[in-house]
């Protein structure tokens, strides 16, 4: 486990791999009722790194999420991921951006709830049209790797909200995904559960060469993540 | 489809409910479509068979053509004359009621629609059994409609009133009806003497008249100065259908039925799948977030619409077609394979658009709701 001296910043060349954002303000709403998320906040995650965001709700954690993961456009600012710059993508390439080279792991995990867990895995590719044998066995894979494979034919309802983070985090790494972006992954989750789920995260982040930026407000998670910011009004620090 | 197949089965409750409602709309469907064909075909499948292109009425005449026009020998004469026109020849129509006096339902009331033409005009009947229409004697062609009644050929038939013998002559075994009424067809004077209830030597003019002149024109034939000359009016043959009687009000009742079923049942799919889309909400943001192009879930979704309305369309047209079988026969009713494939065709169709406009908020779901409500 490497873990940078400190600080915003990283080697120079992280911005043709990981996560980067550059300088970022997303400013919500105009005029008198403007409110800015995120204020010149800028980020870098090298792959194999594990960040994590800590701060309060309404200190604009989820935005950088948003921001990072291209489902929103900065109000200024340049967002890069795997060498890509999101920002001056087109809606339809981000969203293809995002399916290549992103992984999300919501909060409540989200998964289909008419969808097996192996399926919840193959949706990606299905939307890909790369749905193959080799995806067919890294999804087998996968649902090993979270210690699902009994689960492997269960449908949501069915599982424990452990099992359905594991099976949110398998979903996210289907496409060995560039960037992992985790939304409060704890927050449905017991003490130890916790622990073994953000364990799980920064195990695959190791093993694959992820950036991964995970946001919490639980302090108690932190200790597994190589580098730790904390948010505070739209500032990171 | 790798989704909405996965959906149908995991919802299959709601999504059978559905089912069942559009598969009752195709029943519907179906009946109603083969009542509508089975009273047009009562109404007027007299006319329908009738090779002429359009018929001559006094202009006059503007409603109940074939009870209120009269035409004169004249008339006919200046349309055979008259260019673009193939044929012209005098018809008669009357409805007359009559009982068996000879044969084996003696003492039996039958009500017939009569037919009145020259035995060598276009119009005349091929029996499929006995002899032709021939002039003088009083010989009559039945239809089936009648036959149904027991009258046989050799039978005779007498007018009420007017006491006009009918010899049945020869059969044509097709249902032909006109107005509800099964059709009979005459030489000219035969129906003369039916149409004016009169037996014996006719009065004066009554013996050189017709209902209407019919006519085999070529098309686009420009027929108005010779419809200014008679004071007659050409009216297609579609339009002398709404001359039948009741067959316009039959046929615009069985359009208004059809037409509020088909709009309530795109109304009926629209709310289901509005409401569907509403609480697939969540899903429809963490598809999009996942990187699912907007396309890609409209499809999807599209794909579940159409295969739902298919598959319960086609079950209810099954029933529906089952049960219609079973009335053929028993009630004015008849299926054919166009009534009932449009019928079917329009549920699906104006069901889709109702299910389209109510997938299309698709479009209008924000990825970002997936990350939840916290910003």
């Amino acid at each position: 486990m490497t873990v940078p001296a400190s600080g915003t910043t990283t080697a120079p060349n992280s911005t043709t791999a990981g996560l980067s954002l550059l300088d970022v303000t997303l400013v919500h709403g105009d005029g008198d009722t403007a409110v800015t998320a995120l204020d010149h906040v800028t980020l870098r995650v090298a792959p194999g790194e594990f960040v994590a965001v800590v701060g309060p709700s309404g200190s604009g954690k989820s935005s950088l999420l948003a921001v990072a993961g291209g489902l929103l456009r900065p109000t200024s600012g340049t967002v890069s991921v795997a060498g890509t710059e999101l920002t001056s993508l087109t809606d339809k390439r981000r969203t293809e951006a995002r399916r290549r080279h992103i992984g999300f792991v919501f909060q409540q995990s989200n998964l289909l709830s008419s969808l097996t867990v192996r399926e919840q895995l193959l949706l990606p590719s299905h939307i890909d049209g790369s749905l193959d044998a080799a995806a067919r066995a890294r999804a087998d894979e996968l649902v090993e790797a979270v210690g699902l494979p009994h689960r492997a034919g269960s449908r949501p309802h069915q599982l424990s909200g452990g099992e359905r983070q594991r099976a949110g985090l398998a979903r996210a790494l289907m496409s060995s995904p560039a960037v992992l972006l985790v939304d409060e992954p704890t927050s449905a989750l017991d003490r130890a559960r916790s622990a073994e789920a953000v364990r799980l995260i920064a195990e695959q982040t190791h093993e694959h060469g992820t950036a991964t930026v995970m946001v919490t407000h639980d302090t108690a998670i932190m200790d597994a993540a190589d580098r730790v910011y904390e948010m505070v009004d739209g500032r990171l620090s | 489809m790798f989704l909405a197949l996965r959906d149908l089965r995991f919802a299959r409750g709601r999504f059978t409910l559905m089912g069942a409602v559009v598969a009752l709309i195709a029943v519907l469907g179906v009946l109603l479509s083969g009542l509508a064909s089975g009273l047009a075909d009562a109404g007027i499948s007299g006319l329908r068979a009738l090779p002429v292109s359009h018929m001559a009425f006094d202009a006059k005449a503007t409603g109940e053509q074939f009870s209120r026009s009269i035409v004169e020998a004249e008339d006919w004469e200046a349309w055979s004359e008259a260019p673009g026109v193939e044929r012209a020849e005098p018809f008669g129509n009357t409805l007359v009621n009559a009982r068996v006096t000879a044969g084996a339902e003696k003492g039996e009331q039958v009500d017939l629609a009569v037919f009145g033409m020259a035995p060598d005009s276009f119009m005349a009947p091929a029996p499929t059994e006995g002899r032709p229409l021939a002039d003088g004697g009083g010989g009559v062609v039945i239809t089936r409609e009648i036959a149904d009644l027991g009258v046989r050929i050799g039978d005779v038939l007498t007018a009420d009133r007017s006491e006009v013998r009918l010899e049945v002559v020869g059969l044509v075994d097709e249902p032909v009806s006109y107005g509800h009424i099964g059709v009979v067809y005459a030489d000219l004077d035969t129906w003369r003497h039916l149409h004016h209830g009169l037996p014996g030597e006719l009065p004066g003019a009554a013996g050189e008249q017709a209902t209407a002149v019919a006519l085999a024109l070529e098309p686009d034939a420009d027929v108005t100065a010779v419809e200014k000359a008679t004071g007659t009016r050409a009216d297609t043959k579609e339009e002398t259908f709404d001359a039948s009687p009741g067959y316009a009000a039959e046929s615009s009742t069985m359009a208004l039925i059809k037409g509020f079923l088909y709009a309530i049942s795109a109304l009926v799919i629209g709310a289901f799948f509005t409401v569907w889309t509403v609480q697939r909400k969540a899903e429809i943001a963490l598809l999009k977030a996942l990187g699912a192009p907007t396309r890609y879930v409209l499809r999807d979704a599209l794909a579940q619409v159409l295969v739902v309305l298919v598959a319960a369309t086609a079950a209810g047209t099954a029933v529906g077609l089952a049960l219609g079988s079973a009335m053929t026969g028993k009630a004015p009713f008849s299926l054919s394979a166009s009534a009932v494939a449009t019928s079917a065709g329009l549920l699906v169709g104006l069901g889709a658009a109702g299910a389209a406009v109510a997938v299309r908020r698709i479009t209008a779901v924000d990825p970002l709701t997936a990350l939840g409500a916290t910003r």
